[in-house]
């Protein structure tokens, strides 16, 4: 129960993009076409997931253990670069059709606000191991969920009559405010 | 080499020609997400100004002796080097800043304007026109952010401060001690910076077709008068010739 309240709360209370604001540049550059919105969605629930929990060891039983909290943001930093890289060679060896999926987005994470974002709110000291982990799945699996609704609205949106100077990325900003007031809403759920 | 309207440049186009959110559209985390009152936006700035002045300093002196197949992971340790130094400089001395801004003072290290200016600008060109180009960029992002934070704060609330003290309270101007029904808390909800930014983006867009427009037009008006010159040009001399015929 508290397990489906923690990824509950991930997913929609406190959506990373909606109402943390992490991820705003792919998820305003890569919604253009469904394939490639889903595409980024999992490689960076799959990222975000091992960042997190990688960066929670090593802050507990490393950065604390020897007293070098203040090296946090380059640790971190170097941990994610170095896994999303050991990742895509793992899946470019063992599964060649993952590769071809997710492969080019996988470079792109690394300056994706949203896995430093999660690997510094995890560990803020307040995160057991566990909810680390399914935090930070959950918070991987809201941003796939809104950027693939996301994704769809923009692909409306090409068709729509919108003034010239509102083509584009403004009214893909004005489409996330409506989308987020809805996401405000579940406030109130938790 | 680099000459005093050439380092006055790199400073200007920061601001209008090349700002960072404006034009580029990067970095849009910190500017939607600590744009709820104008004292977070200037601190942001000043944090940001600070990370992006060093780190164009140390990249560009470094620039001839880092390999360029590993320069972005230097690039990016240099870069949250500095983002350590000032979270533990607002952590010190200025706390409540430091929580309000929060997580996104290490998230500076993923701004991709910081890691775009070290690599468009710093690594190509001088340690001078290097900072000149951090100091505009930086002055363009924190003008861009302050005014997006006065938007929000003074529909959201109808007051503005800085450093503590009142600035401007609507509210009072109405003869009212309450927070009048017109603002509402909507513009300091995340829905509300959304709404902001879409619409600030909206308008410059509009401006600069407009503009664009404008141009193309004058353009045109003076290729047509060329032509007509042309033409006329034409017609005289065909008319000298016929004369001189005629004679």
């Amino acid at each position: 129960m508290q397990v489906l309240s923690w990824l509950i709360g991930a997913i929609l209370i406190q959506n990373v993009i909606l109402s943390r604001f992490f991820g705003t540049c792919p998820f305003l550059g890569v919604s253009k076409s469904k394939d490639s919105a889903v595409g980024m969605g999992l490689a960076v629930t799959f990222v975000m997931t091992m960042a997190a929990t990688v960066s929670w060891l090593l802050y507990k039983y490393v950065l604390v253990a020897f007293d070098l909290v203040y090296m946090k943001t380059i640790v971190f930093i170097l941990v994610i670069a170095s896994l999303v890289q050991i990742i895509e060679m793992f899946i470019k060896k063992f599964s060649p059709s993952l590769y071809r999926a997710l492969g080019i987005y996988l470079p792109l994470i690394t300056t994706n606000c949203a896995v430093l974002g999660l690997s510094t709110i995890v560990t803020d000291g307040t995160y057991t191991f566990l909810k680390a982990i399914i935090y930070s799945f959950g918070s991987g699996i809201g941003f796939l969920f809104i950027i693939y609704i996301f994704s769809i609205l923009r692909q409306k949106m090409e068709t729509s009559p919108i003034p010239e100077g509102f083509k584009g990325i403004p009214i893909a900003l004005i489409t996330a405010c409506l989308m987020a007031m809805i996401i405000a809403r579940f406030a109130g759920v938790a | 080499m680099a000459n005093k309207t050439s380092l006055k440049t790199e400073f200007t186009k920061g601001l209008f020609k090349e700002n960072p959110i404006l034009v580029t559209m990067l970095g849009l985390c910190p500017t939607l997400a600590i744009t709820v009152s104008l004292e977070n936006a200037l601190g942001m700035g000043i944090a940001f100004a600070f990370v992006l002045l060093m780190s164009n300093i140390v990249v560009s002196l470094i620039r001839k002796i880092v390999p360029s197949e590993i320069r972005i992971p230097v690039y990016i340790v240099i870069i949250a080097t500095f983002v350590s130094i000032v979270e533990m400089l607002m952590a010190a001395y200025l706390p409540s800043l430091s929580d309000s801004l929060g997580v996104f003072i290490p998230l500076i290290v993923v701004n991709c304007i910081v890691l775009g200016r070290a690599e468009a600008f710093a690594s190509k060109n001088g340690v001078l026109p290097s900072i000149m180009d951090a100091l505009g960029m930086a002055v363009g992002y924190t003008m861009i952010l302050a005014l997006i934070a006065s938007i929000r704060e003074i529909l959201g609330s109808g007051t503005l401060t800085i450093w503590g003290s009142l600035v401007l309270d609507i509210n009072k101007l109405f003869g009212s001690n309450e927070t009048l029904p017109i603002f509402s808390s909507f513009f300091i909800s995340p829905a509300g910076a959304y709404l902001v930014l879409g619409i600030i983006f909206g308008v410059v867009a509009t401006i600069r077709i407009s503009k664009e427009r404008k141009q193309k037009m004058l353009e045109k008006k003076a290729e047509e008068e060329k032509k007509a010159k042309l033409l006329q040009e034409k017609n005289n001399q065909q008319l000298n010739l016929n004369k001189g015929a005629g004679e």
